[in-house]
């Protein structure tokens, strides 16, 4: 019988034949943790005795919510991550090193792998064909100390995407109309599966964005299948020998198929304060915004930095709209200064942040005031979620963003 | 497990990890007894002064979605809540409370009005509603879940079994 993506993963680290549904216990490959989760994780792994890493080079604690630590409690979160990496010769990602899902994305997640991380958007990685799952500070501490979680296989749906997006339209869009359609919850527990010609043709930036956004449907990952783009990639990152070909077999069994014309769609944007609350960006045009935030793991690369460029150039925000701009990793903030992308933005009146969560978490840099309105490229706008429960967040592409930034309302970029 | 008693506090759907325990509050997650005094907070300003130890949360669907975060589920059950009731919970946090030794009741949480007397009866997979009169069925857990709460969570597992011994 033909399998998906993920039984076949799945299988190969549980050392069985797999199919959705089943229990197993598996060997995972790569272990994370942030600054959030990672010091309950080192509580946890205390308790039981087992400060240890199974396979510490492979084992990464991430210094990226709230990073420069913004007060002494999360200075000795910190502290802890450090003491712990060199304990256990885990790799640490310092302050201004990145948001966790784009680091490991870089240089630690390989297609055929199973990642575990303590953070929800771990799902991003799936894009690059490997079995990637957010988890709690529980299940990653043993999967650091073990070097195995307990999985259930999930059911798969497939996600098929054909035609060409319009212009200024990207990845962005089509997750948020998809969740919009299905419902924060209506893929729970599925693994998502995106093919088809449209996705075979785009860049692994706009991959990472839907499969980072999977979460938001309730999926427990998004997933795929490694291809030309993913060795390009990897060969990019000087890891071309960790390219592997994974992908589904053509008789295999899904829960649901749903099909996509990427050429119908339209910018998309997610109202507050729940990401399936979407609507078409054309039609918000009546809302002000406050604050503008370009970054997070969701759209902090250099392909977006590029789109939000090719926007701003040569123009300047609105006097009455703030401009936050992270790039979502230091190799990327290099590319954007060496591209002149950096000062594009300032010239425009742009903040840059370190390389990190940035504002997304609502930590630091960036907390909304009350009523305040920001309209940002991350994948949430849950309730307080940028750090005061009376903001009011609105999600969009990079593009919809940039454009906003200027006008001082909600803006539809397919025009310009 | 033993038949459980209390009062019921009615949310509504998706209530997200940041409702339970705000971002904002970041800096608490190291002190968790803290962070318990803001359980909910965001969903309901004055939870953690009002609710008595015991009670239950009853929510609609899609509980706990968001972030991984397990100070979540952590700080229910720290700040003596017996279980939480929903339609249906997100994948994550429906993990993490397992590990972590909080009873997840799913069931048509419809059938409960604010501040009803219920009565949870995990084992015979009832919940009897003792002001209405109603009994609603639960959901069953998976067996690997089952023996996870059983023991009181999965480091409480790995203490006895120094492995996986689910399957
Ligand atoms: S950028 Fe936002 S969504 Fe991504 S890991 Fe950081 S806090 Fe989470």
């Amino acid at each position: 019988m033909g399998k998906t993506i993920s039984e076949k993963i799945i299988g190969k680290h549980s050392g069985k034949e797999v199919k959705a549904g089943d229990f197993v216990i598996a060997e995972i490959d790569v272990a994370a943790v942030q600054d959030g989760t990672g010091p309950l994780t080192i509580d946890k792994m205390s308790e039981v005795n087992l400060i240890q890493a199974k396979n510490p080079k492979k084992t990464a604690l991430f210094i990226d919510h709230a990073a420069p630590s913004p007060r002494k409690e999360l200075s000795n979160a910190h502290k802890k991550l450090r003491e712990f990496a060199k304990k256990t010769g885990s790799i640490l990602s310092e302050t201004g090193e990145g948001v966790c899902h784009q680091r490991l994305a870089e240089d630690f997640v390989a297609p055929g792998n199973i990642l575990i991380g303590a953070d929800s958007h771990t799902c991003m990685s799936g894009a690059l064909g490997a079995f990637a799952t957010g988890m709690g500070s529980t299940d990653v501490g043993i999967g650091i100390a073990l070097g195995k979680a307990w999985l259930k296989v999930p059911e798969t749906f497939k996600i098929e995407v054909a035609g060409e997006f319009g212009h200024n339209v990207g990845t962005k869009d089509l997750i948020l109309n998809l969740i919009g359609k299905i419902g924060a919850d209506g893929a729970t527990y599925k693994a998502l599966e995106f093919c088809g010609e449209t996705i075979k043709n785009t860049d692994m930036a706009s991959r990472f964005t839907l499969c980072n956004m999977a979460v938001e449907a309730g999926a427990k990952t998004g997933i795929i299948a490694s291809d030309q783009t993913t060795k390009k990639y990897l060969a990019m990152r000087k890891r071309e020998h960790d390219f592997k070909e994974i992908k589904a077999d053509s008789d295999a069994i899904y829960e649901k198929i749903i099909k996509i014309d990427a050429s119908k769609l339209k910018p998309t944007v997610s109202c507050p304060h729940t990401v399936d609350n979407t609507t078409e960006a054309a039609a918000l045009n009546n809302i002000k915004i406050h604050q503008v935030f370009i970054g997070s793991c969701t759209n902090g690369r250099i392909e977006d930095l590029r789109i939000a460029a090719s926007i701003l150039k040569n123009k300047k925000r609105n006097f009455d709209t703030r401009l936050l701009i992270s790039p979502a990793s230091k190799d990327i903030f290099i590319q954007a200064l060496q591209e002149g992308l950096i000062e594009i933005f300032v010239k425009a009146g742009a903040s840059i942040v370190t390389p990190g969560c940035g504002p997304c978490v609502g930590v630091h840099a960036g907390i909304l005031g009350d009523e305040e309105v920001c309209l940002s490229t991350q994948n949430r706008n849950f309730k307080g979620r940028m750090g005061n429960p009376k903001g009011l967040i609105y999600l969009s592409s990079p593009a919809t963003a940039a454009y906003s930034a200027i006008l001082g309302y909600i803006a539809d970029p397919t025009n310009i | 497990m033993s038949i459980k008693k209390g009062t019921a506090w009615k949310f509504g759907d998706d209530i997200s990890t940041d409702h339970i325990a705000p971002g904002r509050l970041f800096h608490l997650r190291t002190n968790l007894p803290e962070l318990a005094k803001h359980v909910l907070e965001d969903a309901r300003e004055n939870f953690a002064s009002e609710m008595k130890k015991g009670d239950f949360v009853a929510a609609g669907k899609n509980f706990g979605l968001g972030s991984s975060r397990e100070h979540a589920p952590t700080i229910i059950k720290l700040s003596g809540i017996s279980g939480v009731l929903a339609k249906s919970f997100a994948r994550i946090f429906f993990r993490n409370s397992i590990n972590i030794g909080l009873p997840l009741i799913e069931c048509n949480t419809d059938l409960i009005e604010e501040k009803d007397e219920i009565e949870v009866d995990l084992k015979n997979g009832i919940v009897r509603n003792i002001s209405s009169g109603v009994k609603i069925p639960i959901a069953p857990l998976p067996d690997i879940m089952i023996k996870i709460l059983n023991e009181g969570g999965l480091i409480e597992h790995i203490k006895k079994h120094g492995d996986f011994q689910l399957l």
